[in-house]
């Protein structure tokens, strides 16, 4: 957001009260993010792998090169990582697997924000039995086996994904878009399970909000409802929404890594850095690096992303727990 | 507090039939059966499997028939990848091996988890501290199934400790039940740290310092009770969790348990293996959670049974 830096301005034309004015919410809050250095160096891991994993493919061989005379090797010069049982470089593998999980991470994130700040705002800006109705509902959904339904999601709609695939690819002729049937599956399976604490999170921070005086004095303005959501209730939910989502993405990507390790998430030859994992898994035994190497970048990534959260939610002063 | 049991219990029915309902809607209207994978069978035997196992009868008799069997009789019908099996067989035989695998890691996620946050609150922004903390985050960012394979690795292949899979001896218990525990201690941990925290800023606990009550009788018999109270709300969450954590950890560790029985069972369209599965899972789901609600209102008087 470019925010009015009083030395952009002509200094003259200001008076000291103006100079103050300057800070606002989201300013203290970056000031208070920078001093953190955990969450600041957070920020830059997830940088340079976004980069890395975005622009890296350009460069590195293709994640299905195979090499069946090569087979696996060892980390070294001419691959860095080492290569599968395939002869597959590692390194590009997981450069290609790393846009996957990424991508995972933040359409099925987007997909929870939008289905869990719909319905908490909804409820609570209803109020009365509309809300209590809406929240008993999440109470009791809470308490399912969720997990248990994704897996039986992702079995069971695997043909009909797959014919989706199929007629995306004969009608519209991608033949780059392989497996989306799959991906759009994923996103709709772990989006439709992790929206539930986004709702309560938002109906809480609407219903506290509803209530101040600033949302009355904008009343007493005369202006509409509309403007009053958006104007007032929204910017002033929109902290604990961002730090949430933050949150929301390693807990989306670690659910995706989880279904691709039973083998249900991305469809080989694709990948995933979960997939990658449970390849490495069960090569362990005489190949340690397709373990070590996907674990670690993986880990190193669920790191980052709460460390950024967890900074985020302190900058922001949110008093939400985390779960 | 009966009367908040009662009315919970009866809150389980509705849910649990929808969740039946669903689960043998959505497992029946996807193409496949549980015998199209086997080898091309005539016409004619097909058509006994399914006369065998009630497949010829439309959907809905099916279903009714089916939620009749479990209902009044609690039978959860024939396997159809085991022959001669029943579901019921089944969970008899493998719940017990997960069941006890779920209540090692418990063990281990407060035997850890609670400790080591106590020590940290206490011991508030020292190195003790940050050393508890930072095994809060190793916990919670190094998922189970990067864990698992990496301690088989290290303390299994490479220095023999352990044996790698199987469930025999009590020591092949150790590295699936830390595996498991080990993502949930990290949890108890922050959460024992920040209750804790909380409840040793406030008035009482000064006041009872300044009676001159130990430190030990300060910790132990004043702020815990209010200080462990996130961690109490976190057991719901923790104990589903666990529950299909152990998906993946048997899996991992070669267990035969319910959790690997399960996620097979989907991939071979074993009908009533997933449905009873599915039922079971909830059940337990329901029930723990709803001693967990009554024990939280029980240890913080300001709630109560609405």
């Amino acid at each position: 957001m470019p925010s009015l830096s009083p030395h952009s301005l002509p200094a003259a034309d200001l008076t000291p009260d103006q100079l103050e004015q300057g800070t606002s919410l989201w300013r203290d809050a970056w000031a208070r993010l920078r001093k953190n250095r955990l969450a600041v160096t957070g920020g830059l891991v997830l940088l340079v792998l976004t980069v890395l994993c975005v622009c890296g493919p350009w460069f590195s061989q293709t994640y299905q090169d195979q090499n069946l005379n090569l087979g696996a090797t060892p980390p070294g010069a001419a691959h860095w990582l080492g290569t599968d049982t395939l002869g597959r470089d590692l390194f590009a593998r997981m450069l290609y697997g790393g846009r996957i999980s990424l991508m995972v991470g933040l359409v099925a994130t987007f997909v929870a924000l939008t289905i869990g700040v719909t319905y908490g705002a909804v409820a609570g800006f209803l109020g009365g039995k509309t809300d209590r109705v809406m929240m008993r509902i999440v109470d009791i959904m809470y308490a399912l086996p969720f997990t248990i339904f994704v897996i039986l999601l992702m079995v069971f709609m695997k043909e009909p994904s797959e014919k989706l695939d199929g007629w995306l690819r004969g009608t519209l002729h991608l033949e780059g878009l392989q497996g989306v049937g799959n991906m759009v599956l994923l996103f709709a399976a772990i989006g439709a399970v992790e929206w539930l604490t986004m709702s309560r999170i938002v109906r809480g921070q609407v219903l506290s909000i509803k209530r101040m005086e600033f949302i009355e004095a904008a009343r007493s303005l005369g202006y509409g409802r509309r403007r009053i959501i958006f104007r007032h209730i929204i910017p002033n939910v929109l902290g604990p929404i961002i730090v949430y989502a933050t949150l929301t993405v390693p807990a989306v990507m670690l659910l995706e890594a989880f279904l691709s390790f039973l083998g249900l998430g991305v469809q080989p030859p694709m990948s995933s850095w979960g997939a990658l994992i449970k390849d490495g898994a069960e090569k362990m035994e005489e190949f340690w690096w397709l373990l070590v190497f996907p674990g670690s970048v993986f880990s190193l990534t669920l790191f980052s992303l709460n460390f950024l959260g967890d900074g985020l939610r302190d900058a922001l002063d949110v008093r939400a727990s985390k779960d | 507090m009966l009367r908040f049991i009662a009315r919970r219990l009866l809150e389980t029915i509705p849910v649990l039939f929808i969740i039946v309902t669903a689960t043998f809607f959505m497992i029946r209207f996807v193409p496949g059966g549980p015998f199209t994978a086997e080898k091309a069978v005539t016409p004619e035997v097909m058509r006994n499997l399914e006369r065998a196992y009630n497949l010829d009868k439309p959907l809905w008799r099916q279903y009714a028939g089916y939620l009749g069997k479990v209902v009044f009789h609690g039978d959860l019908g024939p396997s159809f990848k085991y022959p001669n099996r029943t579901v019921n067989e089944i969970i008899a035989d493998k719940l017990p091996v997960s069941l006890e695998l779920g209540a090692w890691a418990m063990l281990i996620a407060l035997g850890l988890g609670l400790p080591l946050g106590i020590i940290a609150a206490i011991k508030r922004n020292t190195f003790m501290d940050y050393l508890c903390s930072a095994f809060g985050m190793i916990g919670i960012c190094v998922p189970t199934f990067v864990l698992g394979p990496l301690l088989a690795l290290s303390l299994g292949i490479y220095l023999h400790l352990f044996n790698v899979s199987g469930w025999y001896g009590p020591t092949d218990r150790i590295l699936p039940g830390v595996t498991l525990g080990f993502v949930y201690a990290a949890y108890v941990m922050r959460l024992t740290r920040g209750g804790m925290l909380e409840v040793l800023n406030q008035d009482f606990i000064r006041t009872a310092r300044a009676k001159g009550a130990s430190e030990f009788r300060v910790i132990f018999r004043h702020a815990i009770r209010g200080g462990l109270l996130p961690v109490v709300s976190f057991l719901g969450p923790a104990i589903a969790g666990i529950l299909t954590g152990s998906f993946v950890i048997e899996t991992i560790f070669q267990i035969p348990g319910l959790g690997r029985e399960f996620v097979n069972s989907a991939f071979n369209r074993d009908y009533t293996l997933v449905l009873g599965t599915v039922i079971l899972y909830a059940t337990l789901l329901i029930g723990l959670n709803l001693v967990v609600d009554v024990v939280q209102v029980w240890l913080n008087p300001k709630l109560k049974f609405e």
